[in-house]
């Protein structure tokens, strides 16, 4: 179980395009032994991926190897030939991507993609491949394995191509495993369940796993040891419960830290509703045959009600499909619904599109992707006080710089840099931008929609701070719409569970993460939280 | 990084435009290629004073006279005719000569002068006076090509920016609006598009003497579909950009969505299309002109040269002049064509 299997020594990859070089990784040592789990911890940018990929030279042409040895096999893998690595690639070492959908090809059949992995390496007939491949879709967990053989990636959900994936990867039973962030694209229940999956099959085969991620839950679940990257370097390697413990880098602690933590300032249970949603309903037609006639609907929220009252935080938490953004989206109006929905004294299902437009500067809007919100061609300046042309026509352009510059400064922006365009900032500083949008408009609320799942965990700490600090300072209501339970663990008041376009339970905070009714909620919380106290 | 100053004046191109011009200025041949039918044209607005049968100035009995403008009669020169002075009649030059002088212009004939004094029948070889020789009428060449080169790229022009303008606009409505809009604005169009412009100008021509306005006119209505496909198709794609939801959660209209948001991706394909659109339209009215359905008798036009060397093959200077000035005017729009799109490739950008 000692034994080391892969050693990589002071190992830099550079990116050379043009005349720019990228130092991507430098100077970074690891060393992973049989039938261990190593945990590369960083967030997006730290050189985790690049180190991984380089181990099968799966980098792009532009990648240059400065200094190091890997060290597999008793070969370096970065001076053998290509003939030579290829035959590890697959074989001795497999790689699972993060991304399910697009590391299968959309035209091939599972079955045909998985055989393709075992002619590579074996010699099987094809009779053979096909038993080999349909034992291991059982082995995998899928159901119906004979019929997914013959099926499109398409046709499978997200967890079930993970798990076609993982077939693929371990087909030929190598040494090690690379995971590169395997469960980031996928929900929280089925999360668990592919963990579960790759830790079993690391039990049976007794291979070693190198996987990378920048969730700590997961490294809290699943690792042997834990490596800490930071700016293509290597800052901290040591077992989970020291890291955890006693971080001994400060790069460590601050992550440690950034875990979303604390509770929501307390809100009055006194003050007055601002929003109440009766029986909201989203149904989206199905239409079929050249008439295009309605056969059915797909209900993507199936009447809901629930109200918020006026400096609170309303929590929607689901997963991905239960109709959460939908609600969302429908509360503001930006997609048609039934039943009602009152904002103070307005239906807003009653008025008319000229009205509404006026009442959109009451309720605003930040969205889960921070740069795809952004105008690319617009400056900061432009994207922030577009607001103001709409609704306070009469302001002269000095007044409106006067504004733009008040509301940067309070998100956190340097007014200097209020001419450059959204790509010369970063992912945090996007959210910032788009919640100054919003908030130059002084709105009574804002529906933010997972506004930092795509964020780093320590940029995602800083932009809930933001917004804390201006829910108190401006008497803001949110709509906090996510599934990151830790993060509105932090964050909401109340709490409203959806499922498959439904509300299973919903209520107070505090009483539903002590006390969960539901089944559903249970499962939620427990895969959250798992391993940690409350 | 220091911050740039931003000026606010109108000619100032955004940043991501003035990267497209530098990187068009890189491409050689587009950027020579567009310098060179700048100049062609620019030289071809002034066909006026470079070839006329008129004087530029003259200047009689200590007085200056402008015959580009005013019409004078012979006996303000002390001719003997009311009639409006001949300036290429020696009779007049010398006695203009006689208390004065005059400025020609480069060429002496206009597109309807007919030279009377060829050496042989015309259409005549190119000579000392003829520098491309003359067409069957006797009228110069070279003052046939310039004008007509005037006016095929001012009808090509217009064209373009015209059936860009109304394409634009219905793609973009059919595109953001979708459903049946779209249906409609689509199913209209195919119809359209498969009436034949041709026979329609064949029919319009035996009604009405067809001139400049009535040909833009014609392909123009039957022409405007060019760009709506690309429009249409970036407009389905740009309405569902996130950063569009979000210009309609800040309460922007409609109207303001389409402007400022949509319309500037759907314009990069839209202008890398435009060069060839306008090669298409030139060939177009070269192509009516050669049939005989394009422009009036008499006027000057590339197609109509083209028709002649085809009926004249012992006159190659006909067809020969007339081909080179077009391939040359084609290739130039191809050459620019190419720049503009290496220079708006997306993959390039960002």
């Amino acid at each position: 179980m000692n034994e080391t299997i892969l050693t990589i020594k002071n190992l830099s990859v550079y990116f050379k395009m043009g005349t720019r070089i990228t130092k991507a990784v430098e100077n970074v040592d690891l060393v992973l032994k049989k039938g261990e789990t190593l945990a590369l911890v960083g967030e997006s940018g730290s050189g985790k991926t690049v180190t991984a990929m380089s181990i099968l030279k799966l980098l792009p042409e532009s990648a240059t190897y400065p200094s190091g040895t890997i060290e597999f096999d008793k070969k370096d893998c970065l001076t053998i030939s290509d003939e030579e690595i290829r035959k590890i690639r697959g074989n001795k070492i497999g790689v699972i991507f993060q991304q399910p959908m697009t590391s299968l090809n959309p035209l091939h059949r599972i079955g045909k993609q998985l055989k393709e992995s075992i002619f590579l390496h074996q010699q099987f007939s094809n009779s053979e491949a096909d038993e080999r491949a349909l034992l291991w879709l059982e082995r995998v967990g899928l159901k119906n394995p004979s019929n997914k053989l013959a099926s499109f990636p398409h046709q499978l959900s997200g967890g079930e191509r993970q798990r076609v994936m993982i077939a693929m990867a371990l087909i030929n039973e190598p040494d090690i495993l690379i995971a590169d962030e395997p469960t980031t694209a996928l929900d929280v229940t089925v999360q668990a369940q592919i963990l579960n999956l790759i830790r079993d099959l690391q039990n049976e085969m007794g291979m070693a796993i190198l996987f990378i991620t920048h969730d700590l839950t997961i490294v809290r679940k699943i690792a042997d040891r834990v490596a800490v990257m930071k700016d293509g370097q290597i800052v901290e390697t040591d077992l989970p419960e020291t890291i955890f413990t006693k971080p001994a880098h400060p790069y460590t602690r601050h992550l440690i830290n950034s875990e979303p933590k604390g509770r929501p300032d307390p809100a009055s249970e006194d003050d007055a509703t601002l929003i109440k949603v009766e029986h909201l309903k989203v149904w989206f037609p199905i239409q079929k045959g050249i008439l295009r006639r309605i056969v059915d609907h797909v209900k993507a929220v199936d009447d809901i009600s629930f109200t918020i009252k006026k400096g609170h935080t309303l929590g929607i938490v689901g997963e991905s499909g239960s109709g959460k953004s939908t609600t969302g989206f429908a509360i503001l109006k930006l997609n048609n619904s039934q039943g009602k929905i009152i904002l103070g004294e307005n239906s807003l299902n009653d008025m008319d599109k000229l009205a509404i437009r006026q009442l959109r500067k009451r309720m605003q809007i930040i969205f889960q992707d921070p740069f795809g919100s952004l105008n690319p061609r617009m400056s900061v300046s432009q994207i922030i006080g577009e607001g103001l042309s709409v609704h306070h026509p009469g302001m002269t352009p000095a007044q409106e710089e006067n504004e733009i510059i008040a509301v940067m400064e309070k998100v956190g922006l340097d007014p200097e840099t209020r001419q450059r365009y959204p790509n010369e900032f970063s992912g945090g500083q996007h959210q910032r931008i788009a919640i100054a949008r919003a908030l130059i408009l002084k709105p009574e609320f804002m529906v933010l929609d997972e506004p930092t799942s795509s964020l780093d965990r320590s940029v995602q700490f800083q932009v809930l701070e933001l917004l804390k600090k201006l829910q108190k300072e401006f008497h803001l209501t949110y709509i906090f719409i996510s599934h990151d339970l830790k993060v509105v663990k932090s964050l909401c008041h109340d709490i409203v569970v959806m499922k498959d376009g439904v509300i299973v339970e919903t209520g107070d905070s505090d009483k539903i993460f002590s006390h969960p009714e539901h089944d559903y909620t249970r499962q939620l919380i427990a895969t959250a939280f798992q391993g940690q106290q409350f | 990084m220091p911050v740039k100053k931003i000026n606010l004046k109108k000619f100032r191109l955004s940043k991501i435009n003035q990267e497209r011009w530098n990187r068009f200025r890189s491409n050689k041949r587009g950027y020579i290629g567009l310098y060179l039918f700048s100049i062609l044209f620019v030289l071809t607005l002034f066909s006026e004073l470079i070839s006329n049968d008129k004087p530029l100035l003259i200047y009689y009995d200590s007085s200056f006279y402008c015959p580009l403008v005013k019409e004078y009669a012979e006996t303000q020169f002390g001719g003997e005719f009311e009639a409006a002075a001949d300036y290429r009649d020696p009779y007049v030059i010398e006695l203009i000569n006689k208390k004065g002088w005059m400025i020609n212009p480069v060429i002496p004939f206009s597109y309807n002068t007919i030279n009377y004094n060829l050496k042989g029948p015309a259409p005549s070889p190119p000579s000392k006076t003829n520098w491309l020789g003359t067409d069957d009428r006797g009228r110069d060449v070279v003052a046939r090509l310039l004008y007509g080169f005037r006016i095929s790229v001012f009808f090509g022009l217009t064209l373009t920016i015209c059936s860009s303008a109304i394409g634009i606009v219905a793609g973009a409505l059919q595109g953001y609006y979708g459903g049946t809009v779209d249906i409609f604005g689509q199913r209209f169009i195919e119809i359209w598009s498969s009436l034949p412009t041709l026979f329609l100008l064949i029919i319009l021509s035996s009604v009405v003497q067809p001139n400049f306005w009535w040909l833009l006119g014609i392909t123009l209505m039957f022409g405007w579909m060019s760009l709506v496909g690309v429009v249409r198709a970036e407009f389905l794609r740009g309405r569902n950009f996130e950063y569009v939801t979000a210009a309609k959660a800040l309460g922007l209209s409609d109207t303001k969505i389409i402007f400022r948001h949509v319309l500037p991706n759907a314009m990069v394909a839209s202008i890398t299309f435009m060069p060839f659109i306008l090669g298409g339209s030139i060939t177009t009215l070269t192509s009516l002109d050669f049939l005989g359905f394009g422009l009036p008798v008499g006027s000057p036009s590339l197609g109509e040269l083209l028709a002649q060397g085809k009926a004249n093959m012992q006159a190659p200077w006909l067809g020969l002049s007339a081909f080179i000035l077009l391939s040359l005017m084609f290739s130039l729009l191809v050459f620019i064509g190419e720049g503009v799109r290496d220079a708006f490739d997306p993959r390039k950008v960002y």
